[in-house]
């Protein structure tokens, strides 16, 4: 399986693709995916960045992992072995977000000095730093094959940087925000931006449109569905909300985490069963996405739980709270079990 | 007998070997070693072209490694050396005798057996020996002798009994040989008329022919049966580049097509050559007896000449293409010239179809009681289900025939001054009128100077103004509801308008403040002169009847201001000041074009969890060619020029573009009743700010607030008071209409621009307190006139954008922040299970210790400022709490090293 996830990750999700919006609309489940975040998840491995944590983030295949750190540096490490690989370092301020490239080729990194830094995975050199914002960096993010950098910041803009020329403006400025950008994901054609203006912000390169859905709450943080066909998004009122992608109306409301003014994470597990945010409390609050029931409240440590990712096809995940890295993953039995189930 | 015929087929190239079934497959021949080689075994060169290039190179030479050499000439009294002549074969390769060398030998008809065509090669020799000839016209006479020398077959045939003349084939009687005539001539059956002693010839001949007597036939010119090498269609036969390019008859246009052109044989070098050989002509020098003419070295063909189309026009039936015969092409073209008379200008011919006429449909007349806006039924509009907004809209859209009750308590359709009077607050005695920011002085010699050039002031003290008015029926009735004040001002405006125009008779420097729209301006320039010759309703006449209702209304309400803000000046002033040779050019303003609506349904929505579509909204977006290109998708508006949300140009200066039905704040105003609403200090200023601005578009002839409040404190006073006043109006008039007005309003902008951000902060701070995520203020309107029929669609962008720009300069303290970094370098080292050195831990916490130290340092910093926010706040006791947890922290580490030793 990690094989596979290894060589064509969008492929791989896309055999796996279950829509979750049906399945919400007929209240059905599907039996895979039942028992996968239940249990708890066991802590495996501890990392220590240095500075704080700002962000952590798997890889494409989810073997490595990125930790953006307040001291100026953005660190790879292995995620089985939690041996450090490469320190990247060249920004100036704290590094606010990263993100690798499908062939793990590259790495993209922002940071807090308004700049995007364009990595080189083997040699750590800096391949190109992208200048034009006008405030500090919060989320950066590739496309599916690489040839563009989206990047959000608080100057209210989203920047398209082309990584095949050597042009150092961006190719497209997304400034239809009202305030400062706080998240960005790109899936296939389409860009998902939350924003503090409290607006999600859908752009359709294909379709040539912009959806932007209210909600009342400067947004922390917006997510794709794996399936493509809904929206998360975290806001600063504590409320995470699934929103169906082509209509707008909410499919879920998961509540009961406290995020009142931290810029913090939420996700989707790999197989959009479950919903996971972070919170001010120092728990992970896991929610069966269907029944929008609490299902799990992964205690992490006392201080702010900042930065969550998900494997890409496993049941694993990270958390950053801190200095500190925290690999979680599920019991090594169920995790068999699964593997079997899904394959 | 299969067999047999099997031998009698012939076979051509080499047959394949037959397959031994045996044998293992040959392995098929790499493509670096499939080469050409010649039949010694050498490798083939493709040099220059495939044919008739010259091969070099050190095997292809001679046939010899050293290539060709020139032998020796060695003559002895023994041996006398023969007299060589070298022939060009002498010098050539073996590849050069070949089929595609350049001189192919190959079989050819001798002379004795090959019919009368000349050999032009032996011609040309003898030409050549003559010239070199002692006398050159030797051999003329022995070419004059030259023996008859008859081909094989002539010799064959006349022993046969044919003579020339005579056609070959067995002899046949007289009437076959007519019919074959006949046949022969039905080919071509044009109008060649019979040669009349023929005809009568062969009329007279038919009844004395004897029936023995037979004749031969008729002699035929033979067919030429060359095979079509080419794929062109029959009787096509290519060009002779060199006859084309000479020019011969270049006057002529060389058709192609047409088959009885001499041109045309020229050019394809048909037989009919029209011999030259006696006739001297032309160039007395540098040309040779023998050598032809050179035609027009310096003829330039043109393309004139030549057809750019297949065939011309095609005839309408289709029978024929374009070889149709001759005549059937020449009646059409006469045909078609009789059609035409007049002179048809070289290179157009007379049109087959006629075009056909467009159809131009009026415009349907419209009703006269026709209202471009639909109107919904009364009971519709009756319920609360209809928003404020269309309600308002509705209204504005009715126009001011219908009066409305003006609605009771409600702020917003107060004046300023009314609300002032409600509120029991003092008059604003800040700098809000043009004249407070002029220096004394100046003032004085502007009014001095009004003064002079003051034209009769009889109707402007009639003229009642329009705040004057205002002021004065609150002073009487401060509880009754608003009078008929909405109307009021442009009523009053335009008396305004024709009292400063009126009798003005030459203003050649009159502002054109419509120069970029010529048929508004033209209609200005007409309302401008119905004004000047004191028409009353100058505005109804000059405006265009065919606009909408509310385009006139709009375009009334312009007029007049624009009459009023650009009058003529004075002869003094209007000397001191000339008109800016160089317009700016940026008085049009980008404005999206879609904006986004209004927030409070929106809210609404979202507290009654009602996402979908009261919440979303679709905007048309254009992604840059790039980024499509660069996302694999193709463009969604292919050959837009447009990226990101498409933007309007709308006029700086219009007026319209900064009036605005206010949205939110005056839409939710009818909903909540007043007292709910929490009066803040925000509001207030902003109404005042609001009020200020109201009039700044009428500021020409507005008074000052000051004034009003002169004429609200002691309302008794006479008459010449109030003409004083009139008289400082016209002085402000003054100093606007000398410059258009953006500077002005820049002056006032900025301070107000002042007062609302520090409101703003204020009123923030209200916000946060109230709840979460009201930090999205949304731009306010400046202006607010109440009696526009303005849609709300117009919303002035460059206010918004100075807003959005002091909220975002603030955003950078506050929305969702990082949390702090870790308390405690320790901690995190001492449960840090990485494997790194000691060493490099203990460094890092020295780092990470001082970097803690400049955090709170900036931290403290940032506190110091005026304005906090809450989340300052938060973070603050954030900070305390983590501090307070550092005992327990290790206890939550200690848990999750157990966790972590329970893993196997």
């Amino acid at each position: 399986m990690r094989t596979q996830g290894n060589s064509q990750p969008h492929l791989q999700r896309a055999a796996l693709r279950h829509t979750c919006r049906n399945r919400i609309r007929r209240r059905t489940r599907l039996p895979v995916c039942t028992a996968q975040l239940t249990k708890e998840l066991w802590l495996t491995i501890m990392l220590c960045h240095g500075g704080a944590v700002r962000a952590v983030r798997f890889n494409a295949d989810g073997n490595y992992l990125l930790s953006c750190g307040s001291d100026k540096s953005l660190k790879l490490w292995g995620v089985s072995r939690g041996t450090l690989l490469k320190t990247y370092s060249g920004h100036g301020y704290e590094v606010l977000d990263a993100d690798g490239s499908y062939d793990n080729s590259q790495l993209c990194s922002c940071s807090s000095d308004k700049s995007v830094i364009l990595w080189d995975v083997a040699s750590g050199q800096v391949i190109r730093k992208l200048r034009g914002h006008a405030g500090k960096v919060n989320c950066v993010q590739f496309n599916e094959e690489a040839t563009v950098i989206l990047s959000g910041s608080i100057d209210g803009t989203v920047r398209c940087w082309d990584t095949r020329s050597r042009r150092f403006e961006p190719i497209q400025v997304l400034d239809e925000a009202k305030d400062g950008i706080s998240s960005v994901k790109v899936v296939q054609h389409e860009l998902l931006t939350g924003s503090v203006d409290g607006r999600v912000r859908r752009y359709d390169l294909r379709m040539g449109q912009l959806h932007v859905d209210f909600i009342n709450s400067p947004i922390t943080c917006v997510c794709f569905s794996q399936d493509g066909q809904c929206t998360l998004s975290s806001s600063l009122d504590s409320v995470v909300r699934l929103l169906d992608k082509s209509t707008g109306e909410m499919l879920g409301e998961y509540t009961g985490h406290k995020m009142k003014s931290y810029k913090l994470d939420c996700c989707l597990s790999s197989k959009d069963t479950h919903v996971l945010s972070c919170s001010e409390d120092g728990h992970v609050y896991c929610w069966d996405l269907v029944e929008g029931s609490l299902s799990l409240k992964l205690p992490v440590g006392k201080a702010v739980v900042q930065s969550l990712s998900f494997h890409p096809t496993e049941t694993c995940l990270l958390t950053s709270m801190e200095g500190c890295v925290q690999v979680w993953a599920a019991e090594p039995e169920e995790t068999q079990d699964e593997v079997t189930m899904a394959t | 007998m299969a067999s047999d015929s099997e031998e009698d087929f012939v076979v051509y190239g080499t047959p394949l070997e037959p397959l031994d079934e045996d044998e293992p497959l040959k392995k098929p021949i790499p493509l670096h070693e499939q080469t050409v080689k010649d039949e010694k075994g050498r490798y083939q060169r493709f040099h220059g072209a495939f044919t008739g290039g010259f091969s070099a190179g050190y095997f292809n030479t001679v046939g010899s490694k050293e290539g060709w050499t020139p032998s020796t000439f060695i003559s002895s009294r023994q041996q006398k050396a023969e007299n060589h002549n070298a022939r060009p074969e002498d010098f050539m390769d073996e590849e050069d005798f070949s089929e595609h060398g350049i001189a192919p030998s190959q079989i050819t008809t001798s002379q004795e057996f090959s019919s009368g065509c000349r050999d032009e090669v032996r011609e040309k020799t003898r030409a050549v020996i003559s010239q070199m000839a002692l006398i050159p016209g030797d051999n003329l006479l022995e070419e004059l002798i030259t023996p008859a020398r008859l081909s094989i077959g002539v010799e064959l045939l006349r022993r046969m009994g044919w003579k020339e003349g005579q056609g070959i084939g067995p002899r046949v009687k007289r009437k076959l040989r007519q019919r074959q005539k006949e046949g022969g001539a039905r080919v071509y059956s044009c109008a060649l008329p019979h040669i009349g002693s023929e005809g009568s010839e062969d009329d007279d001949d038919e009844e004395f022919a004897p029936e023995n007597v037979t004749f031969a036939p008729v002699d035929v010119t033979p067919v030429d049966f060359s095979p079509r090498s080419g794929v062109q269609g029959l009787g096509y036969r290519g060009l002779n580049p060199g006859l084309a390019l000479l020019g011969h008859g270049a006057a002529e246009h060389i058709n192609l097509f047409n088959p009885e052109s001499e041109t045309r044989s020229q050019l394809f070098g048909n037989a009919q050559k029209t011999s030259r050989k006696g006739r001297i002509s032309g160039q007395a020098f540098g040309v040779g007896a023998l050598e032809d003419n050179d035609d027009d070295v310096y003829h330039k063909d043109s393309m004139t000449r030549y057809d750019t189309v297949l065939g011309g026009e095609e005839p309408g039936d289709g029978l024929y293409g374009w070889t149709a015969p001759q005549q059937y092409n020449n009646r059409r073209d006469t045909s078609k010239a009789l059609s035409y008379l007049g002179k048809i200008p070289e290179g157009f011919t007379v049109a087959l179809k006629h075009t056909k006429e467009k159809m131009i449909f009026p415009p349907p007349v419209l009703p006269p009681d026709f209202r471009p806006v639909h109107g919904f039924h009364p009971s519709l509009l009756g319920t609360t289900a209809v928003s404020p907004a269309l309600r308002q809209a509705l209204a504005t859209s009715r126009g001011h025939m219908v009066k409305e009750e003006p609605q009771q308590g409600g702020r917003h359709q107060l004046d300023s001054s009314q609300r002032r009077a409600l509120l029991g607050e003092d008059v604003l005695h800040s700098s809000s009128s043009v004249m407070e920011l002029l220096r004394p002085e100046d003032r004085q010699r502007l009014y001095n100077l009004h003064n002079d050039s003051k034209t009769t002031s009889a109707k402007c003290q009639n003229a009642i103004h329009p705040s004057g008015s205002v002021t004065r029926s609150t002073v009487v009735s401060l509880t009754q509801p608003l009078p008929q004040s909405c109307s009021t001002p442009s009523s009053s405006l335009q008396e305004d308008s024709l009292a400063s125009w009126r009798g003005v008779q030459s203003s050649t420097h009159t502002f054109r403040p419509f120069v970029k729209n010529p048929s508004k301006q033209a209609r200005y320039e007409q309302f401008l002169s119905r004004l000047k010759h004191g028409d009353k309703d100058a505005v109804e006449q000059s405006l265009d009847p065919g606009m909408t209702e509310w385009e006139r209304s709009r375009e009334r309400d312009e007029f007049v201001r624009a009459s009023i803000l650009y009058q003529p000046t004075s002869s003094s002033l209007s000397s001191r000041f000339t008109v800016a040779q160089h317009q700016e050019d940026d008085d049009a303003v980008e404005v999206c074009r879609d904006e986004e609506g209004a927030v409070d349904n929106k809210q609404a929505a979202v507290k009654m969890k009602m996402f979908g579509k009261l919440t979303r909204e679709m905007f048309e977006w254009h992604p840059d060619k790039l980024l499509c290109k660069r996302f694999n998708v193709p463009d969604a508006y292919p050959g837009s020029g447009v990226v990101g949300l498409p933007k309007v140009k709308r006029d700086k200066f219009s007026v319209f573009n900064f009036l605005n039905v206010t949205e939110s704040r005056e839409m939710t105003a009818p909903l909540k009743p007043p007292e709910m609403r929490k009066k803040s200090r925000w509001d207030v200023s902003e109404q005042e700010e609001l009020d200020k601005e109201d009039e700044l578009p009428t500021s020409a002839s507005t008074a000052s607030p000051n004034s009003i409040s002169d004429q609200t404190q002691a309302q008794k006073r006479k008459e010449d008071d109030k003409e004083e006043q009139q008289k400082e109006e016209e002085e402000e008039e003054e100093v606007v209409v000398s410059r258009p007005p953006m500077d002005l309003f820049k002056a006032i902008f900025a301070s107000s621009d002042d007062d609302s951000s520090s409101s703003e902060v204020e009123s923030e701070e209200e916000d946060t307190k109230e709840g979460e995520g009201k930090n999205d203020l949304h731009p306010l309107n400046l202006f607010n006139v109440p009696s526009t029929s303005v849609t709300s669609s117009i919303t002035s962008c460059s206010s918004q954008k100075t807003v959005v720009f002091s909220q975002t300069s603030m955003q950078e303290e506050f929305g969702p922040s990082l949390p702090p970094p870790s308390a405690r370098g320790g901690a995190t080292s001492h449960y840090s299970s990485s494997t790194e050195d000691k060493q490099r831990k203990k460094n890092k916490e020295k780092k990470v210790k001082k970097k803690e130290g400049k955090h709170k340092k900036d931290k403290k910093k940032k506190k110091q400022k005026k304005h906090k926010h809450k989340e300052k706040h938060q973070k603050k006791s954030k900070e305390e709490e983590s501090s307070d947890e550092d005992s327990e922290g290790h206890v939550s580490t200690e848990e999750l090293l157990k966790r972590l030793k329970s893993i196997p």
